[in-house]
């Protein structure tokens, strides 16, 4: 029996879509919360910033809609991840979806820059599958600049996954003349080489495609000039991560 | 050769003294479930005959045909064998004396003939003109002769639209295997069993045209054989090796494609069947790996170079020079083994040893209990060449049995048991819009449908639409069947396929095939009247021109009930009322939900509609969600189409998707497990046809401003692939404007 208190929790959701081995393996059912306490230079997502009026949905409608796709996922390989903004900004939400989806058999991700990790309970590593963990830079003068916050707690959090056992994919967003340079990349790939659950690193190219949301909420795009990186730095980004041992997309 | 015996080494009974190819295949057919590994590249001799049609190709890309006989009214028998190189070909046999030389079929229409000749500057043999004018009625005049006002009417407004009136009606499969099978012989035997049977009948109406088909159908297997002749075989007799099985096959099909310019000239489900054929070479040390490949590719370049002559207003229809012709690949068997053979396998890998290309429409049967490395094949395909469409076996199986092909694009007939009368489509959304207008067109203003009392007030009552609507439909379906009997009655008189029904059953089974265009239009068009506030624009002559929409409204392709359950109810409204209409022999009404390129057309004569959507633009093409209201997702708008039923949409439901590479996961092996469980997650939802588009929008971007750097950029549009640089201006602006499902 399901408790009153866990059927009236509600949070709020910025939006959900499903999609194909972008947001962790197969088909998965992506809940993206509202509300994110980091401001990173290339956040293509401004409009989940913020919680909003409008946005709290109950747990039991949200589910009503992820019912419907629970048996495609199953035939087809995926799950379900919560993303965001930042999850972790609304854990007890966050941890009663991710026990719901485990609870139906579904393999859980949560995408999360983990910067508030302190927040996810044990309940909520348990019911979680794999972290979907970005670093956003691994030197704690970079980070600072990119994300307005401290490198610090990311890598607890990420220290705390692998000595419980929570596999992790690694992703890194890869902008030229902010997190490209190769000290700020070896530390990246230093830390993820250190955790013994990390299963793949996933470079992203920065892209420009989020500038629209920014015009439309009215502020300014701070990248709107900076160029995608050129694969050849790209490759040199991968070829570091692989130097480490790692797997890396 | 001659001592060798065509049978040797089959097994089973039930096949050989009566027709039953499906029964042979079960018999001696060997499954294959392994994985791609044991596939060979082109051999230099294939590399060189489909290279050296590079260049014809290239030219007939520029001038929109490469040549034409204006001269030779096109029969199994009127021209000269033709080679591509005489010397370097395995299977020979083209549809004029040379290749891509496209002949005439004037039994369609005359017209067709000349305004087709006239758009790429050729003139129509005065002689021609005049044995087809004054001296052998066309199926076009037939027609035109019998149509009543009202559908005249329904024609002219474009609520119907693209009727099979003035060209070949196509969709009827041959079951070409019986040549190879049996020797053209054994069929004429059997065809002159079926006449002297009829001989114990009175000679009604019925039985005497049963008895003039069938005369036909004798003369037209003789005929299959002189043309044979004429290359130097003799397919009296069956097939004794793999080489023979392709080429006596392929006759077959060729001479179907010398006697019709039908719309869609399918191949039906040969692979397994051959594959019989080339394994028991293989086993016998006659053939290796690399020569039954090569045999596959031969026939494939022969499949990719069938050309019609075909007019400008219909390529506006079916853009980009289709055929169709659809082989259909896989599938499962009913005793639980898959159909996949080495040879399905072998027909994918010409799409690497020839380079894409759209033709032949190969259409794998898919089913979650498909062997995974043929599966797995599938999607790497896809991936690499956006080549191959899906349909569901596990709705086609439960139907149709294990030996079903695909006409055209989703049409689903038991081969060499069932025909079908093709019959274009219906606009629902305009269905709609004539509705609200008590049956007055919404451009022309013109009384199209009976006078209905109008749907008034300025806010549109859901109730009061819905009811005008049902009346709409009533007549519209009545109309639309009208019109199709018409056709199909002289289509049989002045234009019938003596050797297609020659290689069915007698007596066939005949479908009568109604389409539907504008679904999403319509339903969305509904949920907005439903669930927000339409308000009505009028002219001065009270005509509703336009909507204004307050308020949000769940759209069709989310997966939301609410908009889903509308699209459901309009499809079974339309099949509800064909069940009830009297069809020209007695055919069994089915109804499908495709457009193949017409979209565009139906949205160019359509007015704005309640949803937003504004005058002119395009439709979705098929069962397709509105462009850029499916907002969650491939997934979701799949699962949408999917609850489409299809026990009410027979002849087939489809839907075309576009992903981005990365839209499927990193690196190839991840895209390939993804797509093949989307494919599985599609099926068990019911889904019955996807088109997989692997593609970049800057590809084709790239490929509209540069054209000459792109001859083989396939892409799938509804039901078929085209070669993209070959769609009008306008359609490949109507392909890059539809959703790419991706990542950001």
């Amino acid at each position: 029996m399901r408790t009153p208190l866990l059927t009236a929790i509600a949070g709020a959701v910025h939006s959900w879509d499903v999609s194909t081995g972008v947001d962790g393996p197969g088909t998965r059912f992506v809940v993206f919360l509202g509300g994110c306490p980091l401001r990173c230079l290339y956040c293509q997502n401004p409009d989940t910033w913020r919680m909003r009026p409008g946005q709290r949905t109950d747990l039991d409608a949200l589910w009503k809609t992820v019912s419907g796709y629970t048996r495609f996922i199953r035939v087809a390989g995926g799950g379900l991840t919560v993303s965001g903004g930042e999850p972790l900004l609304q854990p007890a939400f966050t941890e009663a979806l991710l026990s719901r989806a485990r609870d139906a058999g579904l393999h859980t991700a949560l995408d999360t820059s983990g910067v508030l990790g302190d927040r996810a309970s044990d309940a909520l590593l348990d019911a979680t599958s794999l972290v979907l963990l970005d670093i956003k830079s691994g030197d704690p003068d970079t980070y600072r600049k990119v994300t307005g916050a401290e490198l610090a707690p990311t890598l607890r959090f990420a220290r705390r996954l692998a000595d419980r056992g929570v596999p992790m994919w690694i992703r890194f967003v890869l902008v030229p003349g902010l997190t490209d340079a190769p000290a700020n990349v070896d530390a990246v790939a230093r830390h993820a080489a250190e955790l013994s659950t990390v299963e793949r690193v996933e470079v992203l190219p920065f892209h420009r495609l989020g500038a629209a949301k920014y015009a439309s909420l009215g502020l300014r795009f701070p990248l709107a000039d900076t160029a995608p990186p050129t694969s050849g730095v790209v490759e040199r980004v991968r070829k570091q991560f692989r130097d480490r041992g790692l797997i890396v997309y | 050769m001659k001592t060798l015996d065509a049978w040797r080494g089959f097994v089973g009974d039930g096949w050989q003294h009566q027709i039953d190819v499906a029964a042979f295949i079960r018999h001696n057919y060997t499954p294959y479930d392994g994985d791609a590994a044991f596939l060979t590249g082109p051999t230099e001799r294939t590399t060189a005959l489909w290279e050296g049609l590079g260049p014809l190709i290239a030219e007939e890309r520029r001038r929109g045909v490469y040549d034409v006989d204006a001269r030779t009214p096109s029969t199994i028998t009127s021209h000269a064998p033709g080679y591509i190189d005489r010397e370097h070909e395995l299977i020979v046999g083209l549809q004029t004396d040379a290749p891509l030389r496209r002949a005439i079929m004037p039994n369609g229409g005359i017209r067709m003939v000349e305004s087709g000749l006239a758009a790429y500057g050729y003139t129509l043999d005065p002689q021609v003109k005049e044995t087809f004018t004054r001296h052998r009625k066309t199926h076009n005049d037939g027609v035109f002769d019998a149509y009543p006002e009202a559908v005249r009417k329904a024609r002219r407004s474009h609520i119907i639209t693209g009727l099979p009136d003035a060209y070949g009606r196509g969709r009827i499969i041959g079951d070409y295997r019986r040549v190879a099978l049996y020797g053209v012989d054994q069929l004429i035997a059997g065809r002159l069993a079926d006449q002297a049977r009829l001989d114990a009948y009175p000679s009604s109406p019925a039985i005497i045209r049963d008895r003039e088909e069938l005369a036909e159908q004798i003369r037209a297997l003789g005929e299959l054989k002189q043309m044979a002749a004429s290359y130097g075989y003799d397919i009296s007799g069956p097939a004794r090796t793999g080489r023979e099985a392709v080429q006596w096959l392929y006759f077959a099909y060729l001479a179907a494609t010398k006697e019709q310019n039908g719309a869609a000239m399918s191949l039906g489900r040969t692979a397994t069947f051959l594959d019989v054929y080339l394994q028991r070479d293989i086993h016998e040390g006659r053939l290796t790996e690399r020569a039954a490949q090569e045999l596959v590719d031969d026939l494939v370049i022969k499949l990719r170079i069938i050309r019609f002559l075909r007019t400008p207003e219909y390529d506006q229809l079916f853009s980009g020079d289709p055929t169709w012709v659809t082989e259909a690949l896989g599938g499962m068997g009913r005793d639980g083994r898959t159909m996949v053979t080495r040879t399905t396998f072998r027909f994918l890998q010409t799409l690497y040893n020839l380079g894409p290309a759209p033709e032949p429409n190969l259409t794998v049967l898919w089913s979650q209990a498909l062997p995974e490395g043929f599966k797995r094949f599938c999607a790497q395909v896809s991936l690499d060449t956006s080549a191959v469409q899906y349909e569901n076996d596990e709705l086609l199986r439960p139907a149709y049995g294990s030996d079903t092909a695909i006409a055209c694009c989703v049409s689903a007939m038991r081969v060499g048991k069932d025909m079908q009368f093709f019959g274009a489509r219906a606009n629902v959304a305009k269905a709609l819009l004539y509705a609200i207008n008590g049956g007055r067109d919404e451009i022309t203003g013109h009384q199209v449908a009976p006078v209905t009392a109008p749907v008034g007030g300025e806010i549109l009552d859901c109730e009061e639409v819905v009811a005008a609507f049902e009346r709409t439909l009533d007549w519209l379906v009545a109309t639309y069947v009208d019109a199709l009997n018409v056709i199909h009655y002289m289509h049989d008189k002045y234009a019938y396929e003596r050797l297609e029904m020659a290689l069915h059953d007698y007596p066939v089974h005949r479908f009568l095939a109604t389409g539907i265009a504008g679904l999403s239009v319509a339903v969305d068009s509904l949920s907005a009247i439903k669930y927000a506030k339409v308000k009505v624009l009028r002219d001065e002559t009270g005509l509703a021109v336009d909507y204004a929409v307050e308020g949000d409204f769940p759209c069709y392709g989310n997966h939301d009930d609410r908009a889903d359950t509308i699209a459901v109810w309009l499809v079974q409204a339309f099949m509800d009322r064909l069940r009830h209409q009297p069809t020209y022999r007695a055919a069994e009404p089915t109804l499908s939900v495709l457009t193949i390129t017409s979209n565009v057309v139906y949205g160019k004569n359509t007015g704005n509609t309640p949803d937003g959507r504004r005058a002119g633009e395009p439709f979705a093409p098929g069962a397709n969600p509105g462009n850029g209201r499916d907002r969650h997702g491939l997934v979701a708008s799949a699962l949408s189409v999917a609850t489409l039923p299809y026990d009410s949409a027979r002849d087939g439901i489809s839907l075309t998707s576009t992903i981005t590479p990365d839209g499927l996961g990193r690196g190839r092996d991840e895209q390939v497990t993804n797509l093949v469980g989307v494919l599985d997650g599609y099926t068990d939802a019911g889904g019955y046809h996807m088109n997989v588009n692997v593609l970049d929008r800057d590809v084709l971007l790239d490929a509209m401003a540069h054209p000459e750097r792109y001859p083989q950029l396939t892409i799938r549009v509804s039901g078929y692939a085209v070669n993209f640089v070959r769609l009008t201006p306008e359609q490949q602006r109507d392909v890059v404007s539809r959703t790419f499902h991706g990542s950001l």
